[in-house]
């Protein structure tokens, strides 16, 4: 395979928030990864695992508590203003709400068009053609240019915001849970069209959903995130085949499959409890409560995401034993 | 295909051939949504005015205005000629409210006076909603020291008695129609800057100003573009609810002695002074009263109309 | 064959709105027996909901219009739940027949102990003593395993996690063993792993009590691994019913068929083209003419918009309302599972 290309590094990214005295939520904590030219890196996790925290600080919606997200050879959270402004043509956002991430007041128009006033890309009748070509880019028409959002349905909503995002021809956008709030018949159609435009512009992804099959489907690498770290990292065939960390078996176990007899055949590894709380959390590996491997050690000392196969990571102190490998 | 296992229904109407000839998804594109319908503010506009109550407000309101600007000129009289072979005069085809105990026509006097009520109720209003959405507006969207100094400022100053206030002012500056205004305001500002920060920090987690800022935009253009246009709504109401209040603070102040100073008058001086008659000639203290009333009314039914029309899911 | 405990016939609900009428389910009859578990599949606004919701008379009154002439009945156990009084159905509610919602938070009452919130229901409809009813709770929570039951008791809602308190929920619901549970989207705000915990509680729970359960939900994931029969709804009525098999293998709606295949699995290969529909689902207050997937169905015929297709019968339990499964109808180019029985 030829060397691929990194479009962003993240390095042992932080991000706390201070929800009171002496009390920290830790949304992430210490992630690493990199994401290369035109590829799509999904990342899991159940609600609160810090999956979507991660994606703003990437975007720099969120200022890093600690850590670095290198953008092409660039810190950018140690950028000024007008360099932040220059990211942002690059880097683009997607959000999960299709009904909250348009603003109830504007034209489809405007909503497509902001971004290409701030960068002062286009003007007038240009404009217009850029916003009747983006709206046909996501499979609308130009009569909907000067309608208001709330005369959309939640698929065609998500759609206008794809829009906004490629207005300004980004090269790299965060997709943070595009689908999870739409009717499966049109999650289908969103992703088929942001595979689409991966194909035809050559974007970069960092894909966010809770929906595992849909990362799966969508994603090249996924990583597994746990409570604010990451626990699993692999090429996504591989992940599914051969998870590796206690807390992805569970998760794979756990996705219903839409197959009566395949679900009747699936044996589940039940996972006991629940997520704990993000806020002040004890030392060690963030999984230990509920894992039945746990053991002392794993206790005390936090695990390091290590290559145990080929490009894929884990962050177990017992991933040997767990899984029997001659590692 | 195995028909023989279909036991498909008896039909009453023939089927013929061509009705079952395929035509898939042609001629509809699958995108298509209602007929254009109205922009916010018209479809706004569309839901106040089939309210009839607060249409009314409007054109009560309306109408006061006109009187309170060409009542004077209608009647031809001066609001401060005395005349004392006059005073006390019942309502009649001359003198349309009747003249006071020094011979002055009430009716120019009433108009008058509400020029300046409503005057002064606009001007507290305007102060209010200026210091009240920009400290609010601070408040929500910077957070941290800047919000914190300006909630306990709400406090401290939300928690003084407003009389107080208004009594050491009036006594500082003197009677006069800018310290009546600087000494309502003063304290008016203060709930709505607690609404305005709560509006801006429910509006700032939307995911439409975080989109913004993922395209680059300066905080500028996030409060021209983006808070404003969906808080306007409510500081609106909040406005249209505030006017009559301060008209009938500032005819209470003046009541009381505090407001106007003679020979200027408002309506509050003037239902004062009415009070003083109220015996002997009832019609001195109805004139500015029925006035108050209506002005009031006006308002808070516009007010109402308004908050209904910007909200329809509470009506439904 | 068991017996039939809930019967529904031509269940017809709508809604006056601002923008006019909603015709939210229009003509549906399905039956539920002892002790199955029936799905009831469908995107959102499709009536599944509404469905649910007019079982338990627990619409909206002055908006929601339910028909009550005619054929119209919701029957269980014989009795015509439509005919009911407010006060009868305060009977059946809650103890007879039972529903756990979507959101737990919304549905518990947060100034309430959980402890509270569960013998009320029970003192609502059992002649018992607070004691007894106090034990009854206890078992209760036992019962859908929260640890450490009796000091959970006396905490309040916000105190539970989003999947306690789901199993709180349905310990209030269950506290007085209705022969029905209407599962209205339980796990729809949940984690995977917690959805799996609490769909296996639900099943477990069933085979206790002997339940009945309808299961609303728009996840064909989760209903292929607990439901018996499944009946998919669209634009307020029902296109197609079957037994899970027969649902997942051999569907005969071309809905059916749409909405397994955008769901992609886990085993096929990635960034494949997912089948997706085109459009969205019609506007209830104008419900088009003919079959109301028509405008979305690639194999759609000129009759489709013309009138509503029949019930065409595949088996006992499995029926259609296609046109394609008419004699006459073109099938070339078709999904070949479309007409391949089992």
């Amino acid at each position: 395979m030829a060397e691929k290309e990194v479009l962003i590094e993240v390095k042992d990214l932080k991000k706390y928030f201070n929800v009171g005295k002496k009390a920290v939520l830790k949304a992430v904590d210490g992630v690493n990864f990199k994401i290369y030219k035109g590829e799509t890196l999904g990342l899991v996790g159940e609600s609160g695992c810090g999956k979507t925290t991660c994606g703003k600080t990437v975007m720099g919606l969120y200022e890093a508590t600690g850590g670095q997200v290198i953008f092409d050879g660039v810190d950018i959270h140690s950028l000024h203003k007008k360099e932040k402004k220059e990211f942002t043509k690059r880097a683009q956002i997607i959000f999960q709400d299709p009904y909250s991430s348009l603003n109830p007041r504007m034209t489809v128009e405007d909503i497509i068009g902001e971004g290409i006033d701030i960068h002062g890309l286009y003007k007038g009748e240009e404009r217009r053609q850029r916003i009747h070509q983006l709206l046909e880019m996501v499979g609308l028409n130009k009569e909907h240019a000067l309608r208001f959002p709330h005369e959309f349905s939640g698929g065609q909503r998500q759609r206008i915001g794809i829009a906004r995002a490629l207005a300004i021809e980004p090269e790299f956008i965060v997709c943070d849970e595009p689908i999870s709030a739409l009717d499966v018949s049109i999650q289908a159609q969103v992703v088929n069209l942001l595979i689409k435009l991966q194909k035809e512009l050559g974007l970069t992804y960092l894909f966010i959903a809770h929906d595992l099959s849909m990362v799966k489907h969508i994603s090249d690498r996924v990583g597994v995130m746990y409570l604010g770290s990451m626990v699993e990292f692999a090429d996504s065939d591989e992940l599914y085949s051969k998870p590796l960390h206690p807390y992805t078996k569970a998760l794979m176990s756990a996705i219903p499959i839409p197959d009566p007899k395949a679900e009747k055949e699936k044996k589940r590894i039940p996972i006991e409890g629940e997520i704990p709380s993000p806020i002040n959390p004890k030392p060690g590996c963030r999984f230990a409560a509920r894992c039945k491997y746990a053991t002392e050690a794993c206790k005390q000392t936090t695990p390091e995401l290590t290559e145990v196969l080929p490009g894929h990571f884990v962050a177990c102190h017992r991933v040997k034993e767990v899984n029997a490998l001659g590692l | 295909m195995s028909e023989n296992q279909q036991k498909t229904m008896v039909q009453e109407v023939p089927l013929t051939d061509d009705m079952f000839e395929r035509i898939g998804t042609e001629g509809l594109s699958g995108e298509d949504i209602g007929k254009q319908s109205l922009t916010y503010w018209a479809d706004v506009w569309r839901r106040f005015r089939s309210n009839k109550m607060a249409i009314l407000g409007l054109i009560l309101l309306i109408a006061v205005i006109c009187l309170l600007f060409i009542g004077p000129t209608l009647s031809g009289k001066d609001y401060q000629f005395i005349d004392a072979s006059i005073k006390n005069t019942p309502p009649n085809s001359e003198y349309w409210f009747g003249t006071d105990d020094m011979g002055r026509d009430l009716f120019t006097r009433v108009c008058v006076g509400g020029r300046v009520s409503i005057y002064i109720g606009l001007c507290c209003t305007l102060v209010m909603f200026v210091i009240g959405s920009l400290l609010g507006a601070l408040a929500g969207l910077k957070g941290g020291i800047v919000d914190d100094l300006i909630m306990r400022l709400c406090e401290l100053i939300g928690n003084l008695p407003y009389l107080i206030i208004v009594v050491i002012l009036s006594m500082v500056m003197g009677r006069s129609m800018f310290s009546l205004v600087f000494a309502m305001s003063l304290t008016a500002w203060v709930g709505t800057t607690r609404m305005v920060r709560g509006q801006i920090l429910q509006i700032k987690e939307q995911d439409y100003v975080q989109a913004a800022k993922a395209l680059g935009a300066d905080t500028g253009r996030i409060i021209i573009k983006h808070l404003l246009p969906n808080t306007l709504g409510i500081i609106m109401v909040d406005v249209t609810m505030s006017v009559p209040g301060f008209i009938f603070s500032e005819s209470f102040l003046s009541y009381i002695g505090l407001g106007i100073r003679p020979p200027e008058t408002s309506w509050g001086a003037l239902a004062s002074a009415g009070q003083q008659q109220l015996m002997f000639y009832p019609y001195q203290l109805f004139f500015p009263c029925l006035l108050i009333v209506i002005t009031i009314l006006s308002f808070h039914l516009i007010g109402d109309g308004l908050s209904d029309a910007l909200d329809p899911k509470l009506r439904q | 064959m068991s017996e039939k405990i809930l019967e529904v016939k031509d269940l017809n609900v709508s809604f006056h709105t601002y923008a006019g009428t909603s015709h939210a389910v229009r003509g549906i009859d399905f039956h539920l027996n002892q002790g199955e578990t029936l799905a009831i599949v469908g995107e959102s606004g499709c009536g599944k909901t509404v469905t649910s919701k007019a079982i338990m008379g627990l619409l909206p009154t002055p908006q929601t219009q339910i028909k009550k002439d005619g054929d119209s009945a919701i029957l269980f156990h014989g009795e015509n739940l439509l005919n009911y009084t407010e006060k009868q159905m305060t009977h059946i509610r809650g103890s007879k027949i039972s529903m756990i919602f979507q959101d737990p938070m919304t549905s518990l009452n947060p100034t309430m102990k959980i402890g509270n919130q569960i013998m009320e229901s029970i003192l609502i409809h059992q002649k018992i003593s607070k004691k007894e009813a106090e034990k009854q709770a206890l078992e209760m929570l036992e019962l859908v395993k929260i640890p450490n039951a009796a000091q959970r008791m006396k905490q309040y809602p916000f105190e539970f996690s989003g999947g306690m308190r789901q199993r709180a929920m349905i310990a209030v619901a269950l506290a007085c063993k209705p022969e029905i549970l209407i599962a209205d989207e339980p796990t729809t705000a949940l984690d995977v792993t917690i959805q799996a915990q609490i769909m296996d509680l639900i099943g477990e729970l069933q085979k206790e009590l002997n339940m009945a359960v309808i299961l609303v939900t728009h996840d064909l994931g989760v209903v292929a691994s607990v439901a018996d029969r499944i009946q998919v709804m669209y634009a307020g009525k029902i296109i197609e019913r079957g037994t899970v098999d027969e649902i997942f293998y051999h569907p005969t709606h071309p809905y059916t068929r749409a909405l397994l295949s955008s769901v992609p699995k886990i085993h096929t290969s990635n960034k494949e083209t997912l089948y997706s529909l085109k459009g969205t689902p019609p506007d209830l207050i104008n419900p088009p003419v003919g079959c109301s997937f028509a405008p979305r169905c690639e194999y759609g015929m000129k009759i489709c918009r013309q009138k509503y297709p029949e019930i065409t019968q595949f088996s006992d339990s499995q029926q259609c309302s296609c046109w394609l499964h008419h004699p006459k109808a073109d099938v070339s180019g078709l999904p070949e599972e479309i007409f391949k029985r089992g």
